[in-house]
């Protein structure tokens, strides 16, 4: 890893490190709030899996939620913000290559996603006691969701002109995909229509596969998740790659 | 395109953005050690220039080396070279000045550049703000830091986009100090400003571009010594009238003299003969010594 690559990882870590109350403990509490609400009101309730309660159902799903959402969010404000107010130009007139600019903003935005999927995991520790039958695939699937979701954040935060765009990328793209590919419920519950929907939804098999790893049992094999789960990412990837070698909105 | 050795070479540079051509066909050499002025009015495409130089955009054609070495083939050797200050007063604010520059250095792929980084901060009379956040600095103190980024990794060519704009005079003279002595060093300096004496006084060379193209390009002492509008003043002896053909080209001063706008120095030793040949008495001649901003006028009116 080359010096310049380790310096622009650290300073985006450092970037929310030092801002960890917003970036890391906030959607920490509001994982928490979800888990309060939705067991309490529906953990005699539902039953998804046999022998698995709503809560412990719920658990993994939040996780998953936040570290996708903040990963996202890593690397997408990092770069709106850093255009909006010009200082961008520092990560652009040194010698840094295109490859090394995605990598930092990648592995930054997967630490976050991480570190705030580690802090939702430890505070529901109190409330929920989870299996964890291949752990191995939760690291896979949390790494991996991670890097998709900071991949499209830096496609996002490159795109966006404005703080609005990229508000509203989050809020009819990210968010949706999110919420609708099993976080709060199994699809096996959906009707057949919104099931065959669910199927499109790459989030689904991130949430799908990081499950398995802790219950051992999913809606799908957790082989074809982590299929479509890498086949997006190599899919992001180029497409991120491509649009940094072009300097598209960063160098005209 | 020639000396290969040159610190800056731009050959046949085009850029366009839309319908609007930014530069067309630029050509200039600057050599190592030089402290070159790169003059125009807003729109003449200076910045853009910078832009291309530093990689922040790409020519549509033409070739751009630094210390030789291609900023698109080889843009890595090409940006350790340079070191760009520029014209917005950016900063991020989540480090502080130290921070800023350490991290600056290891993007440049320096690790332990703290000596240097101390000697910048002393000689910019930054070291009492090593450790304040960027926010809190006043408009001058974050010019500075843009300044010191620029050095972190000792470029041989520095280009400064209008890097006193804003600026109080007393920072202006430091900075000017200090970017001197790095001339002095070695350092090729190439100077975008609006403040024209501040060209004059530091440049030794300096191009001047207008809608894209290169208009002037050549010493500063060649370039003030252009025949172009001499002002003359004149007190006049008695209540006496200028001959008619003068009057067309003459006003009265607010200190009660007549001032001569005549073509070039030639015509001043014309205008004084006529004067002397009409019985014109003259108590007080001054010849106003044209600056570089009457020769950017005058080479900017005659490019129009």
């Amino acid at each position: 890893m080359s010096i310049a690559l380790r310096t622009l990882l650290y300073k985006e870590v450092l970037r929310f490190w030092k801002v960890g109350f917003q970036t890391v403990g906030a959607p920490v509490l509001t994982a928490l709030l979800y888990l309060l609400v939705f067991s309490h009101v529906l953990d005699r309730q539902v039953e998804v899996y046999g022998g698995v309660s709503y809560s412990a159902f719920l658990v993994p799903g939040l996780v998953m939620m936040s570290l996708l959402q903040n990963a996202f969010s890593n690397s997408s404000s990092s770069l709106i913000q850093s255009k909006v107010t010009g200082n961008i130009v520092f990560v652009l007139l040194p010698p840094i290559s295109y490859r090394e600019f995605y990598a930092a903003y990648v592995l930054a935005a997967v630490i976050r996603g991480l570190v705030v999927g580690a802090g939702v995991w430890l505070v529901t520790l109190w409330f929920v006691e989870l299996p964890y039958a291949h752990p191995l695939w939760i690291l896979f699937f949390a790494t991996l969701g991670g890097a998709i979701l900071a991949s499209l954040g830096v496609i996002a935060g490159i795109w966006a002109d404005k703080f609005d765009q990229l508000a509203a990328f989050q809020n009819f793209v990210v968010m949706p995909l999110t919420f609708l590919s099993g976080v709060f419920y199994s699809i096996h519950s959906l009707p057949a229509f919104w099931q065959t929907v669910s199927h499109v939804n790459p989030f689904f098999y991130m949430i799908d596969g990081f499950r398995y790893g802790f219950f051992g049992q999913s809606d799908v094999s957790p082989w074809i998740s982590a299929l479509v789960a890498g086949g997006s990412f190599v899919a992001l990837t180029h497409a991120t790659l491509n649009m940094l070698a072009r300097g598209y909105k960063l160098r005209s | 395109m020639s000396d290969p050795s040159a610190a800056l070479l731009i050959d046949g540079v085009c850029k366009r953005y839309g319908s609007l051509q930014a530069l067309d066909h630029v050509s200039l050499t600057v050599r190592q050690g030089e402290f070159f002025g790169l003059l125009g009015p807003n729109g003449a495409g200076k910045t853009t220039l910078i832009s291309l130089l530093a990689g922040l955009g790409r020519a549509d054609s033409g070739v751009i080396r630094v210390m030789g070495h291609d900023v698109v083939a080889d843009y890595r050797d090409a940006r350790r070279n340079l070191g760009v200050v520029p014209q917005e007063l950016v900063f991020d604010p989540f480090f502080t000045v130290r921070e800023t520059l350490r991290l600056q250095s290891g993007y440049f792929g320096l690790r332990r550049n703290d000596d240097w980084i101390d000697e910048i901060l002393h000689h910019l009379d930054l070291h009492t703000k090593a450790d304040v956040n960027m926010r809190a600095l006043s408009g001058g103190m974050k010019r500075r830091v843009l300044v010191a980024q620029a050095l972190v990794h000792r470029p041989p060519v520095i280009v400064l986009d209008e890097p006193t704009a804003g600026v109080d005079v007393e920072l202006r003279q430091g900075l000017w100090a200090f970017v001197r002595d790095l001339n002095r060093q070695g350092h090729t300096i190439v100077l975008t400003t609006h403040y024209l004496e501040e060209a004059e006084s530091l440049c030794g060379r300096i191009a001047m571009l207008k809608q894209g193209r290169v208009i002037a390009l050549d010493n500063t002492t060649n370039l003030l010594a252009r025949p172009i509008q001499q002002t003359l003043r004149l007190r006049l002896r008695g209540d006496v009238a200028l001959p008619a053909d003068l009057r067309a080209v003459a006003r009265a001063t607010a200190d009660g003299r007549v001032a001569l706008v005549l073509e070039n120095a030639d015509a001043v030793s014309a205008c004084l003969a006529r004067l002397h040949a009409a019985g014109v008495g003259l108590e007080e001649i001054e010849l106003v010594r044209p600056d570089l901003e009457d020769v950017f006028i005058s080479i900017m009116r005659e490019a129009a």
